[in-house]
């Protein structure tokens, strides 16, 4: 016999688990006791449970296997809450679990009782209360299985204290069956021959792939799908390295901050297959507007996802590795040299396009330019490394201007946009790959919003390496004021932010800090060579705004491409004066 | 338009909030809700009754499929079928007036349960028409309380084939 604390752990290990994030109070005792001599699982002890969750999350997305956390009842399990709801909006696959109050308590306002069953039902695929020892197993079974098939997500274990002081003989289930939960892999054979010919017989089609390619593993099958067929291939936010990013078909990100020539191609399209992605509203702009000339097919994994948002003319319910592998089965052979030169015409105006506007910049050679520091560090990566961001201009930067080669290598809360997400994701996908050269891109915001994990950090030696592209600003808000409130910034300032430099020295680490443009690269070559945690402090143009932008509610071929001609009123610059460099 | 949704669901506590949650938070109605165990302990029907245009419609059966503690969802409305509701109805009755409460409740078939000087509480069972008629006919009288079931439904024989159906069939399909 076991205890449940024991058996817990050892259901982790069955299931390959390595890392467990987390954090311990009062109702989890039992299973820290046990971890205490536990050789196999390592902990990582973080200082927030929100961190320990996108922790998990980066942990995830990077591996493709699910990330775990453990926490405690109460406080430690509301704090995951901002984590699960934002692996659920971009179906990542975790594990989480939060001590309980023993199941005589439950319900009696004990001390440190949350119902976290009940406030994350809407937030989690699945959550289970455990009641019995007996069940434990076979719950945690369940929990990996369902946060890693069909469409991924985060699947909740409520804990109570004495089941987890509870003995059971210890039984992990072969496998599992959940007669509500049949998640469909193979697509319809007649459905993706239809697919197939729209693709052959259209003369303007385009590729939009979102992150159902990531979780699918399926970049191959879509490069395959493009090369065969000549579509030029548009990502999502979170389809990112879904594609090569210096692919000749690759249109980078569309949507409200896509390029011109992306935007354009979509909007104009007349086949739109979408793979994986889910018609998201900062992807379509007004949605009434949306590729009108387009036939649309649409292959996902979630039938909900199919005809929410937009009509579809050839849905495909399925697993977009499996649907892609038959659809370029039908296609192989069929005129690869024809479909060259019939999309010639169409492959011309998109380099029109592109020409007309490209995606681009002012440098400066007195400030130093946020996209300078993206393109740098895209440069001196090859586009080998992790990268995570937290939310805002620096993370649509990294996605305009990061040329991303490779699947899971890109972190970031796309459906939620939780600022501070970037920082513990990076330190999770660290954990994972301890070797490779891992980055946070974050904004003087966002990253202020988990700083505290630095400490997580230095304990584990994760070499992360922030970069901060400090602008003094809340910079989204700020361009958002500045465009659409007549320049009225009201609390997107941010002052009195630490000297970030002398902070990574608080906390044992490097500080590296460029303020001018020629800095840049010898900084962050410092900074990518060290083998510990540097945080590297850009000081950039307080004012660069991020374009093209889709005003929320315009079509996406309504781009605004640049800021305002002089004739128009402009912010002052002046008022910036306090804020300037910290000596 | 009206649906009538019949799920199957597993029989564990939460089931009834995930449901009832998801139309909530996705900003679906619930016009009414019932739910019960089966001849099998582990299984509950519960029949929804909902509106919506097609594409809600559609979205409400997708999503409903989607939660792992739904086995099967049947859009009865696609099908032939027979509904039922029942209602209890406490009428005040004055004493001129209880011989024409009797009489309406004779004309649905419906059954006086309980009686008081002053009201009597008649049960009526029958598809929403017929219940709604009768409770309007007892309305000048004077309605105290009203209780209603909501709607149960079941497909007719010759559709039962159909509800054999994998819910990935019908997942499909939709
Ligand atoms: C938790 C959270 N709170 C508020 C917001 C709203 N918001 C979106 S972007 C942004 C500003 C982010 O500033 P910063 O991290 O400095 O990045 P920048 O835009 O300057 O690059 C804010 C406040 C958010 N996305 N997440």
């Amino acid at each position: 016999m076991l205890t449940g604390a024991e058996i817990f752990l050892e259901s982790l290990k069955r299931e390959g688990v390595k890392t467990v994030f987390g954090l311990p109070g009062g109702v989890v005792l039992k299973i820290f006791d046990v971890l205490y001599s536990e050789k196999e699982l390592e902990f990582i002890l973080v200082r927030h449970e929100q961190a320990a969750i996108h922790m998990a999350e980066g942990y995830a997305r990077a591996t493709g296997r699910a990330g775990v956390a453990l926490v405690t009842s109460g406080p430690g399990a509301t704090n995951t809450v901002t984590g699960l709801v934002n692996a659920w909006m971009d179906s990542c696959p975790i594990v989480v679990i939060t001590g309980q109050v023993s199941t005589s308590m439950i319900g009696n306002d004990a001390f440190q009782e949350a119902d976290i069953v009940g406030i994350s039902r809407s937030c989690t695929k699945y959550n289970f209360l455990v009641k019995d020892v007996a069940d434990l197993a076979r719950t945690i079974k369940e929990a990996f299985y369902i946060a890693t098939t069909g469409r991924p997500g985060p699947v909740l274990v409520d804990l109570p204290k004495d089941v987890s002081m509870a003995k059971a003989d210890f039984v992990y289930p072969e496998s599992v069956y959940i007669r509500g939960y049949n998640p469909t892999y193979k697509g319809n054979r007649w459905q993706i021959k239809q697919a197939a010919e729209a693709i052959l017989k259209a003369k303007k089609p385009i590729l939009y792939i979102g992150g159902g390619v990531i979780n699918s593993d399926a970049a191959d099958e879509v490069r395959e799908l493009a090369e065969l067929t000549q579509v030029p291939v548009t990502m999502t936010l979170m389809g990112l390295g879904g594609f090569p990013g210096t692919h000749p078909l690759s249109l980078g990100m569309l949507g409200m901050h896509g390029a011109y020539a992306t935007n354009m191609a979509v909007h104009n399209c007349d086949l739109l297959i979408a793979v994986g992605s889910r018609f998201d509203d900062r992807v379509t702009g007004k949605i009434d507007a949306f590729v009108p000339n387009a036939k649309i097919i649409h292959v996902d994994i979630d039938p909900t996802s199919i005809r929410k948002n937009i009509h579809v003319d050839i849905p495909i319910v399925g697993d977009v590795k499996h649907v892609l592998k038959d659809l370029n089965e039908l296609l192989r052979g069929r005129g690869n040299g024809d479909l060259k030169d019939a999309r010639k015409p169409w492959l011309d105006q998109i380099d029109e396009w592109k020409r007309e506007h490209p995606l681009a910049y002012k440098s400066s050679d007195k400030m130093i330019k946020p996209q300078q520091v993206i393109e740098k560090v895209s440069e001196l990566t090859l586009g080998k490394a992790i990268v995570a961001t937290d939310v805002g201009q620096h993370q649509m930067w990294t996605a305009q201007f990061y040329k991303f080669l490779q699947p899971r290598t890109f972190l970031n809360s796309g459906g939620l946009g939780t600022m501070g997400y970037g920082f513990p994701a990076a330190i999770g996908a660290q954990k994972a790959f301890p070797d490779q050269l891992v980055v946070a891109i974050v904004g003087d915001g966002s990253f202020q919003m988990n700083l505290q994990e630095l400490s997580t950090a230095a304990a584990y030696k994760l070499p992360v390496k922030v970069v901060i592209l400090n602008n003094r600003h809340h910079g989204m808000v700020r361009q958002w004021q500045q465009s659409f409130y007549g320049g009225r910034y009201s609390a997107s300032r941010l002052d009195h932010s630490p000297d970030f430099v002398k902070l990574a020295e608080a906390y044992g680490l490097k500080g590296l800090r460029a303020s001018r443009p020629d800095e840049v690269e010898p900084v962050l070559r410092e900074a990518f060579e060290d083998r510990q945690p540097v945080i590297v402090d850009m000081i950039v143009d307080p004012y660069e705004n991020c374009y093209p932008m889709v005003p929320a509610g315009a079509a996406i071929n309504e781009m605004i491409l640049g800021d305002p001609s002089p004739e128009q009123p402009q912010p002052s610059r002046e008022s910036d004066k306090e804020s300037a460099l910290p000596a | 338009m009206e649906h009538i949704i019949s799920l199957m669901v597993e029989n564990k506590f939460g089931v009834l909030s995930r449901v009832a949650g998801l139309f909530s938070g996705r900003g679906f109605n619930i016009d009414s809700l019932s739910v019960a165990p089966t001849v099998d302990p582990s299984v509950s029907m519960m029949t929804i009754v909902t509106h919506g245009d097609d594409r809600i419609i559609e979205q409400i059966t997708k999503q409903l499929n989607k939660v792992i503690d739904v086995i099967k969802v049947v859009d009865l409305t696609e099908h032939r079928h027979v509904d039922r509701e029942t209602a209890l109805v406490k009428v005040h009755t004055r004493a001129e007036d209880r011989a024409e409460a009797l009489r309406i409740s004779d004309i649905f078939r419906a059954r006086v349960i309980d009686s008081s000087p002053t009201t009597y509480t008649i049960e009526v069972t029958g598809d929403t028409e017929k219940v709604e008629a009768m409770i309007n006919l007892l309305r000048p009288l004077g309605l105290k309380e009203l209780v209603r079931t909501g709607r149960i439904a079941i497909g007719r024989e010759e559709f039962r084939a159909g509800v054999q159906q994998e819910k990935r069939k019908i997942e499909q399909a939709t």
